[in-house]
């Protein structure tokens, strides 16, 4: 049987390629792309203004709202504000972090820190958000520790959003960094050395133009996780509101606008991606 | 062996000035492994001075020390006279071409060489002009504007050259340069290297596992052995009277055997295979069968094991001997001769080999 199997696809490349891709793009036509149309059809729908019902007629208004509207509007500028801030705290944690990873430290400090980045990733996403609630609430840790010193924590709000969002994507920031400075091998460094630069030369003209796009496809991560997100400004921030939780409001009342909304962070993203690989970050995939 | 380059033996010491490099008692410790176990050299003004050992014998971690990319644990370094113990690589007047050439990927071929010389903030007219004086000379004008990746690996490895010579340093460091190369390609570069080495006037260190190598391109060769250096000097003197076992049979072919009690080498090429009746005054001659034979095109290699003990690797270039009659000889009995003047006496290496 298995050999009858081997002696099938022996030779025939198409065959084994058609074998090994029917299920993934499978599911990834049906599952992602499939769910992806029709979010993008409802978005043309309308809801009847009397029945509240679903009219299945093709109407732009939705995107006009979105756009025009300027409470909209302020909340696709404050996700986005965020989503940034969350990248730009985030590559400036994980760099030094992945480079001493990557170039410093021994193999065992190296499988400690590694492990160290990864495990809060074992870790269900809701119980890091809640123990950050615990631990930004008024009587928590923080203000406790702060007290003393005679101040006070952010308490919950947008700077609490941008703290644990901050937390929770930095893995995947410090993940693709790190193995982008891997790839570099050390004699570069030692040759920039050699030719007379000194360490922060040496940063500039060698390490950050080949690390570069790893830092890219690390941003890709941080924003677009922060850009989709509704639990933790719901969790800890103050009411305010953000481009996934208006859409989850408007899920259940208004299910054509929410659609419509939806589309907002895709088209930011691929604006984000055809910058990203004008800068090269896909070079190195 | 064809030596070109043998004619100095001893080296040259211009005016009286202090050598380019010195190390003594150079020792280097990577937990309990002994990298480099107390060395003393010196390397006189634009001498090409090769470290010739197996893997693991100390020599690039000498080449490193020199460099500053190890500092050691205790001896002292000197480029020039001067006391560099301190100073950290990019204070260094030495140059390095890695053994993996270390290009800058992102960088044009230009601009790798240009490196240097942009850090030292050189003006960009000199640079210019350097920079295409350097891609002369390592015969790529014109290669400027590509990236290393569209470059072959001696393309690649003549950028390296460009990119440290051009920056004039005092010392250039190679590490196994041509490790990576092809064997022509290797022969031409090392004719290249040599002749540029010789233009160009800057002292070259030179790592290198190739004794062929070590004794076609250098001036003086020092010998590595468990982080020691088991001899020094000039290509005909490690080759023909080496100072031990170790060198005898790491410069070329051991040919190590036991007469009397005293132990000696003969080079392959200086004993001589004997029709009977042949053989002058004067040559001592034995008996023995030859094991195996092997052909390689110029020259024919036979094993002869001694009739009184021990085997000899015997070299006899094909001037007449075709691949058929040369294999024909596998397993016959035959006399071996050899001049007594051309045996070497050996004692055993300063490093005691380990059981």
């Amino acid at each position: 049987m298995g050999r009858r199997l081997a002696d099938l696809f022996h030779g025939r490349p198409r065959l084994q390629a058609g074998a090994l891709l029917a299920g993934p793009v499978g599911w990834l036509v049906v599952g992602y792309l499939g769910s992806l149309a029709v979010l993008l059809v409802t978005s043309f729908w309308t809801l009847g203004e009397l029945s509240g019902e679903i009219e299945q007629t093709f109407t732009l208004d939705n995107f006009r709202d979105v756009v025009e509207n300027d409470v909209y509007r302020s909340v696709t500028g404050r996700t986005v504000l965020i989503a940034g801030l969350v990248t730009v705290t985030d590559a400036l944690l994980a760099f030094p972090l992945a480079f001493y990873m990557a170039k410093i430290a021994g193999p065992r400090t190296r499988g400690l820190l590694l492990v160290a980045v990864l495990m809060p990733l074992w870790s269900a996403y809701l119980v890091k958000i809640f123990a950050w609630r615990g631990i930004l609430s008024q009587e928590g840790v923080l203000n406790w520790a702060l007290e003393p010193l005679g101040i006070e924590g952010p308490g919950y709000g947008l700077v609490a959003v941008w703290l644990v969002m901050s937390y929770i994507w930095l893995p995947y920031m410090v993940i693709p960094i790190y193995a982008g400075l891997e790839r570099i091998p050390n004699t570069l460094l030692s040759a920039s050395e050699d030719m007379g630069a000194k360490p922060t030369y040496t940063f500039r003209r060698v390490i950050l133009p080949l690390a570069l796009p790893a830092v890219i496809a690390g941003s890709i991560f941080t924003f677009s996780l922060t850009l989709g997100d509704f639990i933790a400004p719901t969790l800890v921030g103050s009411g305010e509101q953000f481009i996934g939780t208006v859409v989850r409001d408007n899920f259940t009342v208004d299910l054509p606008f929410a659609a419509a909304f939806a589309t907002v962070p895709i088209v930011i993203m691929i604006v984000y991606l055809l910058v990203a690989r004008r800068m090269g970050a896909f070079e190195h995939l | 062996m064809e030596q070109s380059s043998a004619t100095a033996t001893e080296p040259t010491n211009l005016g009286g000035s202090s050598p380019d490099i010195r190390l003594s008692g150079v020792r280097k410790a990577y937990g309990e492994v002994v990298a480099v176990d107390g060395i003393d050299l010196e390397v006189q003004r634009g001498e090409f001075f090769t470290l010739l050992g197996p893997s693991g014998s100390g020599k690039t971690t000498t080449l490193r020390i020199i460099a500053g990319f190890e500092l050691p644990d205790s001896g002292t370094v000197e480029l020039g006279g001067r006391d560099v113990r301190d100073l950290p690589p990019y204070d260094r007047e030495v140059n390095t071409v890695f053994q993996d050439y270390a290009l800058f990927p992102h960088m044009s071929v230009a601009t790798n060489v240009e490196y240097g010389m942009r850090v030292r903030g050189t003006a960009k007219e000199e640079r210019a002009k350097r920079r295409d004086e350097a891609l002369e000379m390592v015969r790529l004008s014109g290669y400027g504007d590509r990236k290393p990746s569209e470059l072959s690996g001696g393309q690649r490895q003549r950028v390296a050259l460009a990119r440290s010579i051009v920056n004039r340093p005092r010392v250039l460091l190679l590490d196994e340069p041509l490790g990576a190369l092809d064997l022509k390609l290797r022969e031409q570069m090392q004719i290249e290297l040599k002749q540029i080495q010789h233009e160009v006037g800057i002292t070259f260190v030179y790592v290198t596992h190739d004794q062929e190598e070590a004794l076609t391109m250098s001036d003086r060769v020092a010998v590595f052995n468990h982080g020691v250096i088991e001899q020094i000097g000039a290509p005909a003197d490690v080759y023909e009277t080496p100072a031990n076992r170790f060198v005898a049979g790491f410069v070329g072919v051991s040919n190590l055997i036991e007469r009397d009690g005293r132990q000696f080498t003969i080079r392959p090429e200086k004993v001589r295979l004997l029709e009977p009746g042949e053989g002058d005054d004067g040559m001592h001659i034995e008996s023995g069968r030859i094991r195996d034979v092997a052909y390689a095109g110029m020259i024919t290699r036979y094993l002869v094991v001694l009739d009184a003990g021990g085997e000899l690797q015997v070299v006899r270039q094909n001037l007449e001997t075709t691949s058929a009659e040369a294999v024909e000889q596998g397993g016959r009995q035959v006399a071996v001769g050899w001049r007594p003047e051309h045996t070497v006496a050996v004692k055993a290496a300063t490093h005691t080999e380990r059981g």
